[in-house]
């Protein structure tokens, strides 16, 4: 029980990770591809956060003006999942205007037939 | 609070391998949307409010429009 | 064939992946940098959300940076998704009554909602990214429930190019008056107030400005000849 209240986090994260990258190697589809993607994206944030906890700390705002600064979590990787998390949905974006042209060149989103036919 | 926390993130990677198995790619898209809707509440367990409003209102709502807009103008079920 | 090489390579990174998080404790106190940053973060940048000062003034150039990146994406899906052919139009059904006045009703009061969450950004839970996102979700919701209605390209892009140049603009004054890239050149105030923290909350809504122009952008681009 102690070694599931320390490292839940660790294994929720670690196979999210497993998981999206299983579907990136085996899937044809070329939609599919890109979930996995994303999958990959939020477990690799989850495990950034819960590197950064403080067991029974609080969150990093001062909200009254008396709060004791003793026990606050990290700032510094909350900051940077910030980042994180607009860059994966920009870049999901633009894989999907990728796939869309994909679609109206091939007329498929097969991977194995996409790599068959000639120019 | 560790029975909550267990719980939801087994819900979590029953939602991961469901969008790996499903065959028709909205369904798929759904559940990766309730991927990240479960890792907003577990951000939340984990004291930081910040990140867990991006995460509900950029991953759950702005993915899945985005994606489901590009399936309408491409095949919907995979072959 | 190709399951079972993917599944092997599977088990070994995750062994991999295993032995090396074995080491890593959870909820210790692991650099301390992050205590810096809550000592001194209130009487060094006046906001009183830690994250906030974070993001917009000890890591300044790094939210610089994503903001290009985002605006990179989004020109280059515009440039692969344009064609030179006449656009073809398809017949769109208008949706129902009940549909489309609850759309009008909701978009205002959620266009306030996404500005109160980037303008107080310095003192609640909230920010630049999280207020542009919402309001990007609004102009979602006009799209699928009024679907007649078309909102111009150039409001988008004048309001995404206008976002982006206060950001520079404001660091080069930083730098013409205080001497680095983004200083705090404006008074601090009183903390805890809305018109305190310096240049921060201008930061924040040039940057909620130009998050939300964008998302909404992305999803117009997406939505035109279908």
């Amino acid at each position: 029980m102690s070694f599931l209240n320390n490292y839940i986090y660790y294994i929720g994260a670690f196979g999210l990770i497993l998981i999206g990258l299983y579907i990136i190697l085996v899937k044809r589809n070329l939609i599919k591809v890109i979930v996995g993607l994303g999958i990959v994206d939020t477990g690799v944030n989850l495990f950034l956060i819960s590197v950064g906890y403080i067991t029974k700390g609080t969150a990093p705002i001062f909200s009254r003006p008396g709060i004791d600064s003793e026990d606050m979590v990290d700032p510094v990787p909350q900051a940077l999942v910030l980042t994180a998390i607009v860059i994966g949905v920009a870049v999901l974006a633009l894989a999907l205007s990728l796939a869309i042209r994909l679609y109206q060149h091939y007329g498929t989103l097969n991977l194995r037939k996409i790599r068959e036919q000639k120019w | 609070m560790t029975i909550i926390v267990s719980f939801l993130v087994v819900l979590m990677l029953v939602g991961a391998v469901a969008a790996s198995i499903f065959k028709d790619l909205i369904s798929a898209v759904i559940a990766a949307a309730l991927v990240s809707l479960l890792a907003s509440i577990l951000f939340y367990f984990l004291q930081a409010p910040d990140v867990a409003m991006a995460e509900a209102s950029i991953g759950a709502a702005l993915t899945a429009a985005i994606f489901i807009i590009a399936i309408r103008r491409t095949k919907r079920y995979e072959e | 064939m190709r399951r079972i090489v993917s599944i092997l390579l599977l088990v070994i990174v995750a062994l991999g992946i295993s032995l090396s998080l074995a080491k890593i404790p959870f909820g210790t106190p692991k650099t301390k940098v992050g205590r810096h940053y809550i000592d001194e973060g209130i009487k060094e940048t006046g906001a009183t959300n830690i994250v906030t000062s974070v993001v917009v003034s000890y890591r300044g150039f790094d939210t610089l940076g994503e903001v290009t990146i985002l605006f990179i994406a989004s020109i280059g899906l515009g440039a692969v998704l344009s064609t030179f052919g006449e656009k073809t139009v398809r017949d769109i059904e208008p949706a129902s009554l009940v549909l489309s006045t609850g759309c009008r009703v909701l978009f205002p009061l959620i266009l306030i909602f996404g500005s109160f969450v980037f303008i107080h950004g310095h003192l609640t839970p909230g920010g630049g990214f999280q207020g542009g996102a919402i309001i990007a979700s609004g102009f979602l919701l006009i799209y699928l429930g009024c679907r007649e209605r078309r909102i111009s390209q150039l409001a988008f892009n004048l309001s995404e190019s206008l976002g982006g140049l206060v950001f520079v603009v404001i660091g080069l004054f930083g730098l013409v008056l205080g001497g680095y890239f983004l200083s705090n050149f404006l008074p601090k105030g009183t903390v805890n107030t809305l018109f305190s923290a310096g240049i921060i909350p201008i930061i924040y809504i040039a940057i909620g400005f130009k998050v939300g122009s964008e998302l909404a952008g992305i999803i117009d681009n997406l939505i035109e000849e279908s």
